[in-house]
């Protein structure tokens, strides 16, 4: 099954920044209504930088890992380069096969792409990333410029 | 020993033949979401618009007579079926919408005056005050359901308490899912007016004891609400002997069409209940000044009503009761068996539910710890092998259980004992890819 990546496993697993920390500047909890998985994310923005991320993933082993890879690949980046992350993420994963993703911009993100064929997972990997912007723009951060529009 | 032959059933149904998932083989052990439908079902329904389609109940011609014929010979049917008369079956779109129009008769008897005069300001003159005021609820009343209801038959329930003002109470479920009767006579008294519970759990697919809880309903004056959605396809359900007051249920289920379903009450009761949609084919008087309403069942069908719906439910009906209905419970018990015994060998998966064959029909749903369902979903879907996963419209159960969600293989009269091999092997896969110690 070239769903379940080695590499999500992995993050499955093992998920990175996993915990809910302080400080933090906003804290949201998003649910996927079709099979209850949780996931309860905060976010701590300095300056233009995202500090940290810290979330309490409940569920699959695709949101637990979107979840993992979201936190490593925006903690420390600019918020510009982490909603840049996100439009990535989003377009690859609902381009149905299409887009394989850019190892550059998401880093191991790219392992999600064969998610992109599975309709119904596309929202289990969206989750934690929904709960992301909607918690950057509770923290105040103008998420204007994301170009994708937030769940599937 | 079957009294049907299962490979000469699933001849009778196009969609079991089809592969997917590159060329698989199609196990589908999802009919507790919906189940798959006979070519007599289809054929019913293309044979209702290709000769018969007209409005029925309305229009001086031919096709009105015919179409008014099917649709009151498919009532007849489904009545027959479950042991009702033809005056106590309501065509509805939904289940969901025939609990919603018992639990709107309450709320919207709760906003009229009087219990003399209510009949009258309800539109129903005809109706005893007596029994229409067995409807009337407000503070201070009780509405009893339990932990293990689908959302269908909980959700209207908590809505008419927040609108009424009266209190929801519910009963819980113990460790080896069956309703928790312990405590029955503190939660069933005087105050409760209502009973709404499922004759088997759609995710456990515990039988309850229905015969029980309808005695103590009965003994404090209190109506009784069946969800029968997952019974009526699997046992013989008889509506008389179970003694319930109304008792909902969905054609999709049942092996027929989408966008029809049933609300079964007893006469006296539906005599006397107030309409829920309102419009045409319901009415009795119009006036600008206020209306009046028809005689059951015809008071809670407004609009043209789902003919063809009800003519194709009739025909699934009818395939049924030609395959007989304790057979099919016989073959359902034989599947359950094997698949809680095939889940038994392995010490990974924890089945939820009574162990008990006996107790249980329809459904079987478990867990493996350390994976989610949707992912156990997925591996058994990528070989061909088709089960529901997540909260099954269950959440409270799911809540009370501790889990997050379940996968569930649930069970048609087209089901094989290879198709349980099949399931088995495939969900064998589950602990290498995910790293789970068997």
């Amino acid at each position: 099954m070239d769903l379940y990546q080695e590499l999500i496993l992995d993050h499955a697993k093992h998920p990175e920044h996993a915990g809910l920390r302080e400080p933090f500047d906003a804290q949201t909890h998003h649910v996927n209504t079709t099979c209850g998985d949780e996931v309860t994310l905060r976010v701590r923005v300095a300056g233009d930088t995202v500090q940290d991320v810290s979330y309490d993933s409940l569920g699959c082993s695709i949101s637990v890992a979107s979840a993992s890879v979201l936190a490593e690949q925006v903690i420390g980046h600019s918020v510009a380069d982490s909603l840049q992350t996100y439009d990535a993420m989003h377009t690859m994963l609902t381009s149905k096969g299409q887009d394989p993703g850019d190892e550059e911009i998401i880093g191991d993100g790219v392992a999600f792409s064969g998610v992109s064929k599975y309709p119904a997972r596309v929202k289990c990997a969206l989750l934690p990333w929904a709960a992301y912007t909607d918690a950057l723009a509770q923290a105040g951060v103008d998420i204007s410029s994301v170009t994708s529009t937030s769940g599937v | 020993m079957n009294g049907f032959d299962v490979e000469t059933v699933r001849q009778d149904f196009p969609i079991l033949s089809r592969t997917v998932r590159d060329g698989r083989p199609l196990v589908y052990l999802d009919s507790g979401a919906t189940s798959q439908k006979p070519r007599a079902v289809l054929d019913a329904e293309r044979d209702f618009y290709e000769q018969h389609n007209a409005a029925a109940h309305r229009g001086a011609h031919q096709l009105a007579e015919e179409a008014t014929e099917a649709f009151e010979g498919a009532r007849a049917t489904v009545a027959g079926f479950i042991g009702a008369q033809p005056g106590e079956v309501v065509f509805t779109k939904s289940a969901t919408e025939a609990l919603n129009l018992v639990a709107y008769a309450f709320s919207n008897v709760a906003v009229v005056a009087a219990d003399a005069d209510a009949p009258d300001a309800l539109g129903i003159p005809g109706a005893d005050p007596a029994v229409t005021a067995r409807f009337r609820i407000g503070p201070g009343d009780e509405i009893l359901t339990t932990v293990m209801e689908h959302h269908a038959n909980l959700v209207p329930w908590q809505e008419l308490a927040r609108r009424t003002g009266a209190t929801l109470r519910w009963i819980e479920v113990t460790g080896d899912g069956e309703l928790d009767l312990t405590g029955i006579d503190e939660l069933l008294t005087e105050r409760t007016k209502v009973v709404a519970f499922a004759h088997v759990s759609n995710v456990l697919g515990t039988i309850n004891p229905v015969r029980e809880l309808v005695a103590k309903a009965r003994a404090v004056g209190a109506l009784t609400v069946l969800d029968a959605c997952q019974s009526v396809p699997h046992l013989p359900v008889d509506f008389g002997s179970l003694g319930v007051d109304f008792m909902a249920f969905s054609g999709h289920k049942m092996l027929g069409p989408y966008g029809v379903g049933v609300l079964a009450g007893r006469r006296e009761l539906l005599d006397a209940m107030p309409p829920f949609l309102y419009g045409g084919s319901m009415i009795e008087l119009v006036r600008m000044e206020g209306s009046t309403y028809a005689a059951p069942p015809q008071r809670f069908e407004a609009g043209v009503p789902n003919e063809s719906q009800a003519v194709g439910l009739a025909a699934a009906c009818d395939y049924l009761s030609a395959l007989g209905m304790h057979a099919v419970a016989a073959h359902d018990r034989s599947i359950t068996q094997a698949v809680l015994d095939g889940l038994a060998e392995r010490p990974w998966v924890r089945v939820l539910g009574p162990r008990s064959v006996e107790k249980r029909t329809g459904a079987v749903a478990f867990v493996i710890d350390g994976v989610h369902p949707h992912d156990v979903g997925q591996v058994l879907d990528d070989s061909g092998v088709a089960v529901r996963t997540g909260h099954h419209c269950a959440w409270p159960l799911h809540r009370a259980s501790r889990i997050t969600a379940t996968t569930r293989a649930s069970f048609g009269p087209y089901t094989t004992l290879g198709e349980v091999d099949a399931f088995l092997t495939a969900l064998d896969r589950v602990p290498a890819i995910f790293g789970v110690a068997v």
